[in-house]
């Protein structure tokens, strides 16, 4: 039988983390239901006035993903740190920034998509159109990617420390300005009727630029921390 | 080549540390004098503005620390850069004695941004694209210092540092930019100095001169927090043990 | 063949040990000892490349480790105090997973020989949630058993919560890697006597 080759220890990392994540659906539900639980809030708190509620709907549906996925990073390399896994990633015989991608990939398919697929729903009761919702669906499904990737380099260097969470987010919030920024703005401009292209391929920029260096500056984060 | 200066001899913390020590006095000597020139300049020679009035005065301490604040963020991430490349003490030293001070003028940069913003706009905040930037650059170096803070290890400290700087200087053209973008969009407040037909070159002069006095304190500053760091850091080496019984 | 030279370790502001220099060739046990907190851990997460020395250098046939990188983790195995078994996953799902990201090549039936040589037949199947600390500890030696075509192995208190039966188990492990080639570096507390054809010893903290 010949070593397995990068790209087999690769899906190797996916299919684990994605295994572990099934076999711990009560958390992946948990980041589910408190990104629907804060979008829902924000009606109860502003009004019910419907032309409100259709222009801060992207912004809300958005704050409430970003809060959300920030909320199911402290767990993506927290159980590998501790239980040892993380010191056998560094030390195997493959670069670590592919094995690191691994596992932001497995994270984002089990706590990201999800929130895409759910959006639909809160932009229902926001009173947004069907396009804006479509176009909704494909901002998060280009800028959720980039949350998990700017994120896993948080998520890396806050390992062991303490107040992790609430330091994570000091970290990465401010750093996910941009996403909120086309994100929502892509769903504002459909609504408005003017195209939202322009943000969508601005999302992917900012997409593939974080495909480069986030798994990159994870691995280097990854190794101070199991230093 | 007898008169060669190791420059290399200064990057040892033990060496750096009498050297900044004699720096100091005189840096904090041409801040002052420059202040002085510029704050002059500013409030009395300066012609008074036809739109604002004498309000728009706070700019000679707003912009150029607005303009610190930026700079201070980029040598922060290049010294903390170089300290996680090269493995240098003292690059990662300096790095962390400058982020309070950039945290500082980028504090003062709102505070006296929403000084100008009640006269001009009738608002202590708008959400301005510079002061929104500004914002979020005070954001930044606070994750940078609470992450420092959060270690114990000063090593992994110094290292952790330099990742989320680095991230941080790539992301803060592309945070600028973005928020540029929303600002356009939503068609809200924004000032533009260079737009301003009325600047005129006297008033230049004197926020040059005070870009200047700030720059000179914040080396000036920055100096004595190093020499702080690295007391704390090298407190068990033996030419810290010889320092202190000297001065005791 | 390892070579350690003038090894040294701070960890915070506390300097553990310095000028630390030994050879490690075939066949060769080195027992790491010394009291808690002299450094043993940190002197393995050095030999490893996990953790970089304040001073000295490893190298592995002549050539510095972090040059080497994943060459030379192709050839090393680690076991610290941490098994590295994942509690939702079985036994047998645990190995298949980290055989494949540890670049070991293991069929099902590879899996299963060493589980059962670890003594861990009957357990293959359930989550090892439901193992005894010491059960977890024989599937962590179980992935050291895949890692047999590896030279070096380096071991963290490996003995750690294992019973009799599973002690007399790892250490017939251990003598056969060393007897067919291996090396072996080890710390432990417990005195288990590993017979091999060279041993050497390091005292550290004295």
């Amino acid at each position: 039988m010949k070593p397995p080759r990068l790209l087999d220890a690769w899906s190797a990392v996916v299919r684990r983390d994605l295994l572990s994540a099934l076999r711990h659906r009560a958390d992946l539900l948990t980041t589910l239901i408190f990104f629907v639980i804060v979008a829902s809030l924000f009606p109860l708190g502003v009004g019910s006035d419907a032309a409100l509620l259709r222009s801060i709907g992207p912004g809300v549906i958005w704050v409430a993903a970003l809060l959300a996925s920030i909320l199911a990073l402290a767990r993506l390399f927290s159980g590998d740190y501790a239980d040892g896994t993380l010191e056998q990633l560094a030390l195997a015989p493959y670069s670590l920034t592919f094995l690191a991608l691994g596992k932001i990939v497995a994270h984002w398919l089990a706590t990201g998509l999800p929130l895409v697929i759910v959006a639909p729903l809160l932009g229902v009761q926001f009173d947004l159109n069907a396009d804006a919702l479509l176009v909704l669906m494909a901002s998060l499904l280009l800028g959720t990617p980039t949350l998990s990737l700017i994120g896993a380099v948080g998520a890396a260097l806050t390992l062991g420390v303490r107040g992790g969470g609430a330091l994570l987010s000091l970290l990465i919030l401010p750093l996910y300005v941009p996403v909120l920024i086309f994100g929502a703005g892509a769903v504002e401009a459909s609504a408005a009727g003017l195209g939202a292209g322009a943000h969508l391929s601005l999302l992917g920029a900012f997409l593939l630029s974080a495909l480069v260096f986030a798994p990159w500056a994870t691995a280097v984060s990854l190794r101070i921390a199991v230093e | 080549m007898t008169s060669r200066i190791n420059w290399f001899k200064y990057s040892s913390p033990a060496s750096f540390y009498p050297l900044a020590g004699k720096l100091i006095p005189a840096f904090f000597a041409v801040a002052s004098l420059l202040a002085v020139c510029g704050l002059y300049i500013g409030f009395f020679v300066a012609p008074t503005d036809a739109q604002q009035g004498e309000a728009y005065r706070i700019i000679f301490i707003h912009v150029p620390a607005a303009w610190m604040s930026m700079f201070l963020y980029v040598v922060m991430a290049f010294w903390a850069g170089m300290g996680l490349a090269f493995n240098t003490r003292l690059s990662s030293m300096m790095a962390s004695a400058i982020a309070p001070t950039g945290a500082l003028m980028t504090f003062i940069a709102l505070w006296t941004g929403a000084l100008w913003g009640k006269p001009m706009w009738g608002a202590w905040w708008v959400w301005d694209a510079r002061l929104t930037s500004e914002l979020i650059l005070l954001f930044l170096y606070l994750g940078f210092m609470s992450l420092q803070a959060a270690i114990d290890d000063p090593r992994r400290a110094d290292k952790a540092g330099a990742v989320i700087a680095l991230v941080g200087a790539v992301n803060v053209p592309i945070i600028y930019f973005s928020v540029q973008w929303w600002n356009t969009l939503h068609q809200g407040a924004s000032v533009s100095l260079t737009r301003n037909p009325s600047m005129a070159a006297t008033m230049l002069a004197g926020m040059l001169i005070m870009a200047l006095a700030i720059w000179i304190y914040s080396i000036a500053v920055v100096l004595m927090r190093v020499r702080s760091v690295i007391l704390e850091r090298e407190r068990n080496s033996d030419w810290v043990q010889e320092l202190t019984e000297q001065q005791s | 063949m390892l070579v350690i030279s003038q090894l040294g370790c701070v960890r915070g502001e506390r300097r553990l040990f310095s000028e630390i220099s030994f050879e490690i060739g075939p066949h060769t046990l080195l027992e790491v000892r010394g009291p808690n907190g002299s450094g043993k851990t940190s002197l393995l997460r050095i030999l490893c490349g996990l953790l970089h020395p304040a001073a000295g250098r490893v190298s592995w046939n002549g050539r510095d480790i972090h040059e080497l990188g994943e060459e030379y983790r192709a050839h090393m195995a680690y076991l610290g105090h941490a098994s590295a078994v994942k509690d939702e996953l079985t036994a047998h799902e645990n190995l298949r997973y980290s055989a494949a990201t540890a670049g070991l090549a293991a069929s099902t039936t590879d899996i299963s020989t060493a589980l059962d040589t670890i003594g861990l037949s009957g357990f293959q199947g359930i989550p090892c949630k439901t193992l005894s600390q010491g059960q977890r500890r024989r599937v962590a030696f179980a992935r050291l058993y895949l890692c047999s075509a590896r030279p070096l192995w380096i071991l963290d208190e490996p003995f750690t919560a294992l019973d009799a039966a599973a002690l007399a188990l790892t250490r017939n492990l251990l003598e056969s890697h060393l007897r067919s080639g291996g090396m072996l570096v080890l710390t432990t507390h417990q005195e288990v006597e590993i017979t091999s054809p060279h041993t050497q010893r390091i005292d550290l903290g004295i």
